[in-house]
């Protein structure tokens, strides 16, 4: 679960790690009255979205009076931030930071994860800061650093490679070993799964500050985050994967023609892969777990159907926990509300496979039955280009 | 012969006494699984499918000479669970559980890591030697003992896989399911040694997905070290970057952990690579012809 960046900067000063001071601001007034309180004569007007590359699409911007405040937050609230990883849909700025403006002296790349190789959380680090992260791995990977801690606190070893790596003084090594002390102990108390500053600021006077902030917790752990778990913000995900998600389906909305229903993530994943080879693309991404009940098998089809880009739906069962003819008792219950509009492909093997299908067949319902999983995939294609 | 486990593998449950604790126990003796008993706390001196019940895995250990042990506990209380089989001198911890926050997985990992023990898991459907036994929630009837070893990250898509093996004609020596969280027990190259050394196996099957590294680790593996014919599939070629896919360990993050660079990884070192889930069991025929 991702949280926005003031969220996260608010999280790593209760850590008593630094950050510049701000306030949210969910109107126009409040960015203006925002900026009045933090006085000074430079502010930093940020768009609150949970997606990086903002400050490249234009969604941060540097004011140097209150009137630029009000013009950039004018801009800003309501409008669609398209960034590098928002897709071409982009996302809609709902609420802004507004930061004071810092000296800046350097711009350095810090974050910390769980390394799985390692088997341990481990810290990123990088002199170039403030870049997309990703490219300068690719560009430079000599400019990046991963370093998994091996006892429960940074030592001062591991803190005297990191700072040399960024070409730290003495003063500021023993400021950053009090940071990186400060990151480590907030990842593990807070179930962290990636937190990210890029940049971390060293700033003219030479002090070390989170001037941007990315958190993301571990979704396993949120039951015992309860004060992360208010911060989710339903307004930054997909409302039909919030809806799903209420019937323990695991389901990621794509850009494909054909809907996918299957039992399982990997065989999920696997029915995508072939729908691909066989020269179409999957609406989505659905696997509806192993507890399934025939209410929430009858809210997938409801969700498939009722998708206009859906054009063939391809269900793929192979049932061990799953029986299939709760599969078979789903669909019945979705289409006394949402009719079959499009055309169905099933393959139904495993548990109860014979009763799943005479279900159906019972039910009158012109569904295209396959033998396997390669046959089904084949049928869905035609059958959706058919459509089209 | 087979890897890990056999019929007179001696197996008790922890969760026992719960709804899919008791499901699937019933199902694992119905297999044939030398089933000796589970753990409840607070239940123990009961009996539950005729079987005793225990406090503790250490009760189980000392009066059963409980050797393997398949968990259902919930997420919250699984740590403990594996770290306590671990203790109890467990020799196979197979976690069948999903959701176990993954700062818990990198505590066991630390607290296991000296004593004598394979895990397998969490998040994954178990293992199984065809014919012998099994350890897990798989279906037992579409498996046929033979010669192909199976290991995956994932549960429903090895069924698939079996299920080709077995309409060649193959059949499996033993399956593993190696689970679908970052961070877990055994791996592919802990598979790969077993079947490499087992007599039984001819070829080994590997399924792999997004996320991580463990298939580029056991390509540099396979490289050097296994004669046998390897055919691997890799789920999530078609699967959008930063999305978590089903599985917690299932995402591309920074690039990382593409399905395009699993396959050529694979490929690179010898092994038979199929972009068709379906195709599995017949390539396999093909290598082993």
């Amino acid at each position: 679960m991702n949280i926005h960046e003031y969220q996260a900067k608010s999280l790593l000063a209760a850590f008593s790690v630094p950050v510049p001071r701000g306030a949210v601001a969910f109107s126009v007034s409040d960015a203006v009255a925002a900026a009045k309180s933090l006085a000074g004569d430079v502010w930093v007007v940020k768009a609150q979205i949970h997606a990086g590359g903002r400050g490249k699409a234009g969604g941060v911007r540097v004011c140097r009076s209150l009137q630029e405040v009000e013009l950039a937050a004018d801009a800003l609230l309501g409008s669609i931030l398209v960034t590098k990883q928002t897709g071409e849909a982009g996302k809609q700025v709902n609420r802004l930071y507004i930061e004071e403006g810092l000296d800046i002296d350097r711009e350095f790349y810090l974050s910390l994860l769980v390394d799985r190789e390692k088997e341990s959380i481990a810290f990123v680090v990088s002199p170039a800061g403030g870049m997309d992260i990703e490219q300068v791995a690719a560009d430079t990977p000599d400019q990046i650093m991963t370093l998994p801690i091996s006892g429960d606190e940074v030592s001062l070893e591991e803190t005297a490679s990191m700072a040399a790596m960024l070409s730290l003084n003495v003063d500021q090594t023993d400021e950053f070993h009090q940071l990186a002390c400060h990151l480590h102990r907030m990842f593990g108390q807070t179930d962290g799964a990636m937190l990210e500053l890029n940049p971390l600021l060293l700033t003219g006077d030479g002090h070390l500050v989170a001037l941007d902030a990315k958190f993301v917790v571990d979704d396993n752990a949120v039951y015992r985050q309860p004060a992360i778990a208010e911060l989710r913000d339903l307004d930054e995900e997909d409302p039909r994967e919030i809806e799903a998600s209420q019937f323990g389906l695991n389901y990621i909305a794509l850009d494909g023609h054909i809907g996918c229903m299957v039992n399982g993530a990997g065989l999920a994943m696997a029915t995508m892969d072939i729908i691909q080879l066989k020269g179409d693309r999957p609406a989505n991404f659905l696997d509806v777990g192993g507890g399934v009940t025939v209410d929430a098998v009858c809210e997938a089809f409801k969700l498939l159907f009722s998708d206009d880009h859906v054009k063939a739906v391809l269900v793929n069962i192979f049932g061990g926990i799953v029986r299939c003819d709760i599969i078979a008792n789903g669909l019945i219950e979705a289409i006394k509300t949402h009719p079959m509009r499009v055309p169905v492909v099933m393959r139904l093997v495993g548990t109860n496979e014979e009763e799943g299908r005479a279900i159906v067949k019972n039910a009158g319902l012109d569904v295209r039955w396959a033998d396997d999983l390669d046959q089904a995939a084949e049928f869905a294609v035609a059958t959706a280009q058919g459509v089209k | 012969m087979s890897v890990l486990l056999d019929r007179h593998t001696r197996v008790i449950c922890q969760g026992f006494t719960g709804k899919q604790g008791s499901f699937h126990s019933e199902q694992m003796i119905a297999y044939g699984s030398t089933f000796v008993g589970g753990v409840t706390p607070g239940k123990g001196g009961q009996s539950h499918l005729d079987r005793p019940v225990f406090n503790s895995v250490a009760d189980a250990v000392e009066q059963e000479g409980a050797e393997a042990t398949v968990i259902f506990v919930p997420p919250r209380f699984a740590a403990d669970a594996i770290i306590e089989a671990a203790i109890a001198g467990i020799q196979l911890i197979c976690c069948i559980t999903e959701g176990i926050p993954v700062q818990d997985m990198l505590r066991v990992k630390q607290e296991i890591s000296g004593i004598d023990c394979t895990l397998i898991g969490p998040n994954c459907p178990g293992i199984i030697t065809p014919g012998e036994a099994k350890i897990g929630i798989m279906p037992g009837h579409i498996h046929l003992p033979g010669r192909i070893g199976v290991i995956s990250r994932s549960g429903t898509l090895t069924y698939e896989a079996v299920a080709q093996l077995t309409s060649t004609g193959l059949g499996q020596s033993t399956c593993i399911g190696m689970g679908g969280d970052p961070i877990h027990g055994m791996d592919f190259i802990d598979a790969m040694k077993l079947f490499e050394a087992d007599d039984q196996t001819e070829g080994v099957v590997m399924i792999g997905e997004i996320g991580g590294s463990d298939e580029e680790n056991a390509a540099d593996y396979i490289r050097d070290h296994v004669s046998k014919p390897v055919v691997a599939f890799i789920a999530g070629a078609t699967a959008p970057a930063g999305k978590r896919m089903g599985h917690a360990g299932a995402i591309i993050s920074g690039g990382k952990g593409t399905a395009a660079a699993k396959f050529a990884a694979l490929e690179s070192a010898g092994v038979s690579i199929e972009h068709n889930p379906t195709l599995l069991g017949e390539r396999m025929l093909e290598l082993l012809s």
